[in-house]
């Protein structure tokens, strides 16, 4: 019976991924007349990397770092340096030109992205020993301070010939298809998720649970913190390179703490450990906020312009929205369970019953409040 | 007493918090195979001595051998020279400090006095958690699942843990949904999942009826026959540590008081004066 059910989900998965891949498809039949559409799924799947190994630190380990954005920016900047061909570089770094070192490097792109993780990872293993001493706010503060130093940085004008300073970096390559940023996304999040369900992941969880435990587990703590945050750090720097693809240009803006705060928005809408919930809050943000833009146009109702809409009200309705998100799922979209199968169809099952037992009980207290 | 082997050697160990002596110059031995209890009253200062002999603390001044190697030793330095209000006078000792998983790794394990599992975790990975340190794998190859057949074992000998402690049925229940009976019971195959030879087990009867005090009495000589186990402990309930202890420590404000076979203790005036709190005229 067990197996039965089993193999069933797993026809159900091979259907949902055939779907999925049928629709690329169909989105990449005709880039030019869905070049939106494209743009942000491909955004949505940068950020459920970035996402997901946001939450591989914070849900899984326990350790809450607002680090994002700094990473992220390291791995957008070595993946443009290493691969802006290098005959744009002449009109990239009109400025003050371009360090003779890098002059004439010029990285295949799979090179460049595993550079720019492990640029990434390389830092926060420096950073770590400091700071994975503090503790919640504690250490949430310090990563948010590396992330602006990384940033400042970047921008400042020593390195010019390096990071072009305020200018930023253009012509950086492309992805030739949607396919390739989803299957790159594919591969960081399922390499995530093995490291989430091997026996490092189990310590990751234990020290998560308890620290002291822990420890008398034979777990060193600062090895297992240290470790999660180099490999977080390595993703995130991987997805920052995407993003820097996907973007084409950057400057040392797009790095600021806001990305950081949408990253972080995603991971608890999502649900604070649950991968799928992290994937499914990227997609959810990112086509939010496009699904919302009506709101910015003119509204204009029997000759009355309504005053409420003009440019930005899309940003209040889309937090309005969160709150509400954010109060019937005070644990996220997915609390701290992954998607399966049997949890969708179930839900199904029981929505029916559960509006009806909201109608006849509308003093209810909610039925989170009752859980420990 | 001196024929055995000794396991656990804690030496005039002292640990003063501010200007609280909480252990002061305890000195006491485990052997081989026996159960030895550490009585005392509230804030006697009995798990801070615990809390020395794993590594959470650092003894102020002292020091712990086990099996014959040093794992921790202290003399007071910088402010603490000046403040250090211990009874015995401080030789210098090279200072040696073992973390809690180095501590653990040599094969000393722990309960916690207010139970301590991984709450969220379901029973089987609590126990599995333990086997993770003395895996042969790294990062890679469990995430590549190259490591497939350690993990295999892993999984093997948690189960058989399980089956063993009678907790093969719940395997995968959330820890923090047991009962609080099986709770402990948990903590304790949890910490035997780390292979130890010396168990530590801070009031295990905690918050216990009679009846459940009494088959963890024969649970605990059960698991030190089975897995060939010294136990050190710490408890209140006195039919048990009577029961099952070969030899009892007494510990009343940091010191200790008296020291023996469960008979001497019992009739020792000055336990007595320390759990009743009679200065005078002692009963004989």
């Amino acid at each position: 019976m067990k197996n039965i059910t089993k193999s069933k989900n797993n026809l159900y998965s091979l259907g949902a991924l055939v779907l999925l891949l049928g629709f690329l498809a169909f989105l990449q039949s005709d880039t030019a007349g869905y070049s939106y559409q494209i743009s942000i799924l491909e955004r949505s799947a940068i950020y459920a990397v970035v996402a997901v190994s946001m939450n591989l630190l914070t849900g899984f380990t326990g350790l809450f770092s607002l680090g994002q954005a700094g990473f992220m920016a390291i791995g957008a900047y070595i993946v443009a340096i290493f691969t802006i061909p290098v005959e744009a570089r002449a009109s990239v770094y009109y400025v003050s030109g371009i360090s003779p070192v890098l002059a004439n490097i010029q990285l295949p792109i799979p090179v460049a992205l595993l550079l720019g993780g492990l640029a990434s990872a390389a830092l926060a293993a420096l950073i770590g020993i400091p700071v994975l001493r503090l503790k919640s706010d504690y250490l949430a503060i310090a990563t948010l301070g590396f992330s602006e130093i990384i940033r400042a940085f970047i921008a400042a004008p020593m390195f010019d010939t390096i990071t072009n300073g305020s200018y930023g970096l253009k012509n950086i390559p492309g992805f030739s298809s949607i396919f390739t940023v989803f299957g790159l996304a594919a591969l960081c999040i399922v390499l995530m998720v093995l490291l989430i369900h091997s026996s490092y992941g189990r310590a990751f969880k234990a020290i998560r649970e308890d620290e002291i435990a822990a420890q008398s587990m034979g777990l060193n703590l600062f090895r297992y913190k240290e470790l999660s945050f180099v490999i977080s750090s390595f993703f995130t720097g991987v997805g920052g390179g995407m993003l820097a693809m996907f973007m084409r240009s950057i400057d040392s803006k797009t790095f600021q703490v806001s990305l950081t705060y949408d990253i972080l928005l995603i991971v608890v809408l999502g649900g604070i450990g649950s991968v799928t919930g992290s994937v499914l809050g990227a997609f959810l943000v990112t086509s939010g906020r496009e699904l919302l833009r009506f709101f910015d146009d003119p509204l204009v109702i029997g000759g009355v312009s309504i005053p409420l809409f003009r440019s930005g009200f899309r940003m209040v309705i889309f937090s309005i929205l969160l709150m509400v998100v954010v109060l019937f799922y005070r644990r996220g979209i997915m609390g701290d369970k992954e998607f399966s199968w049997d949890g969708l169809f179930g839900l199904i099952r029981r929505l029916p019953d559960r509006l009806k037992k909201r109608k006849t009980s509308s003093a209810a207290p909610g039925e989170g409040g009752l859980k420990q | 007493m001196t024929d055995k082997k000794n396991i656990l050697h804690m030496d005039q160990i002292t640990m003063q918090f501010g200007g609280v002596v909480a252990v002061n110059g305890l000195t006491l031995d485990v052997n081989e195979h026996e159960i030895v209890a550490l009585i005392g009253p509230n804030g006697a200062g009995k798990t801070t001595a615990f809390n020395c002999v794993t590594g959470i603390y650092q003894p102020t001044y002292g020091s712990v051998s086990f099996q014959g190697e040093v794992i921790l030793a202290d003399t007071p330095q910088g402010k603490m020279r000046r403040l250090y209000a211990g009874d015995v006078t401080p030789a210098s000792l090279t200072p040696v400090h073992k973390t809690p998983d180095q501590v653990t790794k040599l094969g000393i394990a722990r309960t916690f006095q207010n139970i301590r599992l991984f709450g969220n975790l379901t029973v089987f990975d609590n126990v599995l958690i333990a086997k993770h340190m003395r895996a042969k794998q790294n990062v890679f190859s469990a995430t590549l699942r190259l490591n497939h057949k350690e993990e295999q074992r892993m999984r093997d000998e948690s189960m058989e843990l399980l089956q063993m402690q009678g907790l093969a049925h719940l395997k995968d229940e959330i820890a923090s949904s047991l009962p609080y009976g099986l709770q402990r019971r948990l903590e304790i195959a949890r910490a035997l999942a780390t292979n130890p030879s010396l168990l530590l087990l801070d009031e295990p009867a905690a918050g216990m009826n009679p009846q459940e005090t009494q088959e963890l009495t024969d649970f605990i000589r059960q698991i030190r026959d089975d897995y060939h186990l010294t136990i050190f402990m710490i408890e209140h309930h006195m039919d048990l540590v009577m029961q099952i202890s070969d030899r009892i420590y007494v510990l009343d404000f940091g010191k200790l008081i008296a020291q023996g076979v469960p008979d001497e203790i019992q009739n020792n005036p000055k336990v007595i004066e320390a759990y009743l709190g009679v200065s005078d005229n002692v009963d004989d």
